[in-house]
């Protein structure tokens, strides 16, 4: 299914989809507590069952079910949860696609559903063909193929990875009601396993005074990014890999650079080449983007680590919940510092905190699924979340970070989320 | 229900994993003197030290695909181009995403804003905020016009480049551009950047 929005990084939703949304998830529910005979949990309101066109409970089955299949796919009743694209018309291999952070649950995003930022498309890239070349400050440039990477011992990180532009909407004077994850997912969460960038580096022989590496991608907008060796070294990884299965084609198939934590442009997708230097290129993609103007007409550049940062996912704009009663409130944390601290969750819209729980594993610079138990009385509420990481980094107010960072930033956000549920149960999403 | 009839798992795993076993055992039987070949051998003998699956890369493997330009203008080919001639080239390739005269169009801004970045509505475009003219070359190169990546001459790539400068008031029309000239425009914004790494 394709939906294109002309406006880049910012998307709406149709209502209508909104209420379908809905509306499936309390039959997801529903049918799920039926057949435990559990008490409800979850947003389960007796009006789920009392809802007109419920259909009725399935019957044991009288006939064989579907054969094997040789790649399994999602259930078509779970067509509607898809990645959100908003491209630019006149270009439209040029925008991205959005993570569905509120149909999803756990930590791993599932690989067809991996956020998408693409300057100019997916290259259709033939392995047999494909060669990384390795140069520069090195004693012996080298060109690697597939086969010879898939040689070399390998190491798994799950990990992360978000763009720049992630939650970019947050900056606008007026809250922008769409899906959490149609506005905050251009983050997604993968094991990506592959070769050490150390490992590599060896083979070359790295000269130790090269202090920058020049990553690029063999795609048609030939993304270059500069990468400060020291702080690269003992972490990045290229990989081969994405969730056991070879990269997708939109993910950076056959080969990406992945620096777990640091900003997704740095990623570098369908990398072709690893040049050693000594000072950064300064390319358009470190540069004209993803560097963040301040107040006094300078720019912060070269902010790599993703700062800490959390988002309530369920309830969240979309949901309906169907009466008082007890929730689930359920949400994602990182940082791309380390790992996860502590959570704190308020429904007063920031005036008490509770600590969430936070569920294993947390892992640094890996989403962390953190839950909380709350009792709606049916009175608005405002939920809100902060992250700590174990830096003792805290996630800033929206106020505080636009005090810090002015209003121009354009990318980088990684202040508080609020969502508003009223009275009625529909949630929006509000500005404290 | 059961889904998998117990007998043929179990007969399936056992079978598989004797073999596996088998066959490492004898890999390590056969490779043992070898491994202790490596081990005993002086170190400094070692020819690489690592792995080696990478293939030298010749000069010429490394220029084939060479569109790196740095801030200096360090890989900026022969040629050059003046805004004069990349007018014309402008309006044919690059006018319907990016405006006449770089504004006002789907695609960005690319003139204009220059002192506007402290401002209330800061705009940001090559005149205002890129800090190296050098980068221009490297960009539209590699990925300019977006519906033709590469399509352009190098000629072509500085023509169009000048007449980018030109228009944001940096150079005049008839300047000419090439690898000695484009480095050394001065650039409003090159200080402007402070980073943020470590
Ligand atoms: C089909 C539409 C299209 C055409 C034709 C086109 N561009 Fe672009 N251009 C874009 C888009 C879209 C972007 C933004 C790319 C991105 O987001 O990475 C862009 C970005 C740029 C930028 C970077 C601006 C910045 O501040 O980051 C420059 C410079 C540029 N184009 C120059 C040119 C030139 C020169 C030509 C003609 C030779 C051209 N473009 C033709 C669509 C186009």
């Amino acid at each position: 299914m394709t939906r294109r929005k002309s406006d880049v990084f910012q998307s709406s939703r149709p209502v209508a989809r909104a209420e379908r949304v809905t509306r499936r998830l309390f039959l997801k529910q529903g049918l799920a507590a039926s057949s435990t005979l559990v008490m409800p949990v979850v947003g389960i309101g007796a009006s789920v069952s009392q809802a007109p066109d419920t259909p009725p409970p399935m019957k044991p089955l009288t006939s064989p079910g579907l054969p094997f299949s040789n790649y399994g796919q999602p259930s078509p009743h779970e067509h509607r949860v898809i990645r959100w694209i908003s491209a630019n018309p006149m270009a439209p291999a040029n925008g991205v696609s959005w993570t569905p952070l509120h149909d999803l649950e756990g930590t791993v995003t599932p690989n067809s559903l991996h956020f998408e930022r693409h300057h100019n498309g997916v290259p259709q890239l033939d392995p047999a063909r494909h060669r990384l070349l390795l140069d520069g400050m090195v004693e012996r440039p080298l060109q690697f193929s597939l086969d010879a990477l898939g040689r070399y011992p390998m190491v798994s990180r799950l990990c992360f990875i978000e763009c720049g532009g992630n939650s970019s909407a947050a900056w606008r004077r007026q809250p922008l009601q769409a899906h959490a994850g149609y506005f905050h997912g251009l983050i997604s969460c993968s094991e990506w396993t592959g070769v050490s960038l150390a490992t590599l580096l060896a083979e070359a022989g790295a000269d130790p005074q090269a202090g920058w590496l020049i990553a690029e991608g063999a795609d048609a907008a030939g993304v270059s990014v500069s990468l400060p060796v020291p702080g690269i070294i003992d972490h990045a990884l290229l990989a081969l890999y994405q969730n056991g299965e070879r990269i997708r084609p939109e993910n950076g198939y056959p080969l990406r650079l992945v620096v777990p934590g640091w900003e997704g442009i740095v990623n570098v997708k369908w990398l072709r080449r690893l040049k050693l230097a000594s000072e950064p290129l300064m390319s358009r993609y470190e540069t004209a983007k993803y560097t963040d103007l301040l107040p006094d007409g300078r720019a912060r550049q070269f902010s790599f680590p993703m700062q800490v940062k959390s988002l309530i996912t369920r309830p969240s704009v979309g949901f309906n919940l169907p009466g008082p009663g007890a929730y689930e409130i359920s949400g994602l944390a990182w940082s791309g510092k380390g790992r996860i601290h502590r959570v704190e969750v308020s429904v007063d819209g920031g005036k008490s905190w509770q600590s969430a729980r936070l569920q294993e594993p947390v892992l640094p610079a890996c989403l962390t699924r953190f839950r909380a138990a709350w009792r709606w009385e049916g009175v608005p509420a405002v939920l809100v979340s902060r992250a700590i990481d174990e830096n003792g980094e805290v996630q800033p107010s929206r106020d505080a970070l636009l005090a810090a960072r002015g209003e121009h930033s354009r990318y980088h956000y990684n202040g508080l989320v609020s969502w508003l549920v009223r009275g009625d149960g529909a949630v929006e999403h509000v500005y404290l | 229900m059961s889904i998998c009839e117990p007998a043929p798992c179990t007969g399936y795993r056992i079978s598989a994993a004797r073999s596996t076993s088998r066959n490492r055992f004898s890999i390590q039987r056969r490779m043992y003197p070898l491994l202790l070949a490596v081990l005993m051998a002086p170190p400094v003998a070692a020819v690489s030290p690592g792995f080696g699956w990478g293939v030298p890369a010749s000069p010429e493997d490394i220029r084939a695909n060479d569109y790196l330009v740095t801030k200096d203008g360090v890989g900026l080919p022969p040629g050059g181009g003046t805004a004069l001639e990349g007018e014309l080239l402008y309006r044919q390739r690059c006018e319907k995403c990016h405006g006449s005269l770089g504004r006002g169009a789907s695609a960005e801004e690319l003139v204009g804003g220059i002192g506007s970045l402290s401002s209330e509505n800061p705009d940001r475009t090559i005149g205002s905020y890129w800090p190296y003219a050098p980068t221009l070359f490297d960009y539209i190169r590699r990925a300019m016009p977006i519906d033709a990546p590469l399509s352009l001459t190098d000629p072509e790539v500085y023509a169009v480049a000048a007449y980018l400068l030109y228009l944001n008031h940096l150079i005049s029309e008839t300047q000419v551009m090439d690898a000695q000239s484009l480095p050394r425009v001065v650039m409003p914004n090159r200080n402007g950047f402070v980073p943020a790494f470590p």
